[in-house]
């Protein structure tokens, strides 16, 4: 019995969720006496293994497979499966990534077995295995457990683990054959880019005011502009102002947009869904304003505010000036 | 063409959320139902391509309680064809495994070109099911698509990645496609549209008793890892401290 992590490549490096979940593995392995193997493919498999040889792990599992080199679903799903169906791991631990909400579910349907996605903790009681998932736009957590036996596919949402007391070793590093062919693969996917000639650079900000659909409509932007320059700030938005068009995408906080850390993150009118949060909880100094007393971003703010915002924004600007 | 749409019934954002006294589900008495975010942006994306390809059926499928008709004539108001409305407790739709089985059971014989589903439901927030379908009905499958053109047997979707890139990625058809909130701007129905959806036909089906490959166990409020200092009062004291808190606490100048 082990537990297979799926790592992700980053340009060259291992994806951080994937850091993540093996700092998850190793807590697993560790209560529940298994073995850990660390899966690396596509085409910077070489690296992601060396990559991974540092960490304390049962072995690292390199697949290298001319028709794994670019992210297909089919591919990753197939070798995935392969290696699953050879190995027999009782668990199947992955980040849960762009990539993996994109493959992950196929493999699901393929072995009949429940995704277990986006979960922020595990705890194994005896034989009862607990996952703890946020649900309802995060305003409530549920504890789900799978009916049936494994191998269990389990994702973690970003931070559920921290990537910083990962513990290290040295891994035997092992190749393993998939058969793939070429008509396996359903879909042919281009080189990634990036859509915008605009650039802005959040990451370095030490000011950071955000607003969220809780400003209302595009006409009132200019109070927050306002506010953000008078207090030396950059603008950053949730992703519901980007697809409203009144912000440009260069400023969208969170998991499609650019994850920041600043002294002080100011949300306004921002509800605090996942896809937000995961880009900005590691700000040093959260302060929210929002009119729903149960918005989720008050779970992780330092400072909070229920109110209307735009009450309380003209006279905070003035007041500041 | 023929397109289905996968819509879902939940709880709108600002919906009180009142946990049951079985401790695994919601008081459904009291939450004020919308439909789901990002399904907005799959039907808009399915008349799109209907209303450019012409000749074309757009049917929306949603499961759940009578409620759910709630959210199927508002599809059907926005410009949908017809309906199919599975029977079921929303307790039984809990795992999306066992959904999209339901589903693939139920929409097997109408062999759609294209599905097209949201990215995730704001309730559960799983994000498989339109992909968990497309792979039992044997259909090419892409997430998070931000754009898609069709052409006579395939479909290309500009699929968005993290960190600000995006990816173009060519399949053939039958195509199961989950769309991210923001690939199109969604229409409102219209008064004539909202006349006509009354005669638009809804076939239901029973769903059949399916074991959960999952289950919610409990559900609670979370617990706040932060210690939250909450600033009150009216307006100007509001502000007042938090100058405060800027200045003093924080140090932003």
């Amino acid at each position: 019995m082990s537990i297979l992590i799926i790592l992700e490549d980053n340009n060259g490096k291992i994806h951080r969720m994937g850091l993540e979940s093996i700092v998850g593995a190793q807590e697993l392995a560790s209560s529940l006496g298994l073995k850990t193997s660390a899966v690396v493919m596509g085409s910077n498999a070489d690296a992601l293994a060396d990559e991974a040889s540092q960490f304390d792990l049962g072995e690292v599992i390199r697949i290298k497979d001319e028709l794994l080199l670019t992210y297909s679903s089919d591919g990753y799903t197939h070798a995935v499966k392969q290696i699953i169906d050879s190995e027999s791991p009782a668990y199947v631990l992955f980040g849960h990534s762009y990539q993996v909400r994109d493959y992950v579910p196929k493999l699901s349907a393929k072995l009949m077995k429940p995704f277990l996605a986006d979960n922020i903790a595990l705890n194994v009681e005896g034989s009862t295995m607990i996952l703890t998932k946020q649900m309802f736009n995060a305003k409530l957590f549920s504890d789900i457990a799978p009916s049936d036996a494994g191998p269990h596919l389990i994702s973690f949402q970003s931070a559920a683990y921290n990537a910083d007391t990962i513990a290290s070793g040295s891994p035997n590093l092992r190749d393993y054959e998939v058969s793939l062919e070429p008509s396996m693969l359903k879909t042919q996917s281009e080189e990634p880019f990036k859509e915008s000639a605009e650039d802005l650079d959040l990451t370095a900000a030490e000011l950071i005011v955000s607003i969220g659909r809780g400003i209302g409509k595009e006409e009132n932007i200019p109070l927050a502009q306002e506010f953000a320059k008078t207090i030396g700030a950059e603008l950053s938005s949730s992703r519901p102002v980007v697809d409203s068009g009144w912000l440009p995408s260069v400023h969208q906080v969170g998991s499609s947009g650019q994850s920041v850390s600043p002294k002080m993150y100011l949300a306004l009118g921002i509800s605090g869904a996942i896809q937000h949060v995961v880009g900005m909880k590691g700000s040093k100094n959260i302060v929210a304003i929002n009119k729903d007393p149960d918005a989720p971003i008050f779970e992780i703010a330092d400072y909070g505010v229920v109110g209307d915002v735009l009450e309380i924004l003209p006279k905070l600007t003035e007041a500041l000036k | 063409m023929k397109i289905a749409v996968l819509v879902k019934q939940v709880p709108g954002s600002e919906s009180p959320l009142t946990i049951s006294t079985s401790q695994n589900w919601l008081e459904e008495s009291g939450v004020a139902y919308i439909m789901n975010e990002s399904d907005n942006y799959a039907i808009e994306e399915a008349l799109q391509i209907c209303e450019k390809n012409g000749d074309s059926e757009v049917v929306v499928v949603s499961m759940g309680p009578d409620r759910v008709q709630k959210v199927i004539r508002e599809a059907l108001a926005k410009g949908a064809h017809r309906a199919i409305h599975i029977r079921t407790d929303a307790q039984d739709s809990t795992d999306p495994l066992t959904t999209a089985s339901v589903l693939a059971e139920n929409l097997r014989s109408e062999n759609f070109d294209l599905i097209f589903s949201g990215l995730q439901s704001d309730d559960l927030g799983f994000g498989q099911t339109g992909i968990i379908l497309g792979e039992m009905l044997e259909m090419s499958t892409a997430s998070l698509a931000m754009a898609t053109e069709v052409t006579n047997d395939s479909i290309k979707v500009k699929r968005e990645l993290e960190a600000g890139y995006f990816q173009w990625v060519t399949m053939s058809l039958p195509a199961s496609i989950s769309v991210q909130s923001g690939c199109n701007v969604p229409r409102y129905p219209s008064l004539k549209g909202i006349m006509g959806a009354k005669k638009k036909a809804i076939s239901e089906v029973a769903s059949t008793n399916k074991d959960q490959h999952q289950s919610i166990k409990k559900l609670y409020p979370p617990s706040s890892s932060k210690e939250t200092l909450m600033i009150e009062g009216s307006t100007d004291e509001v502000v007042d401290k938090l100058v405060q808190v800027l200045k003093n606490e924080i140090k932003i100048v």
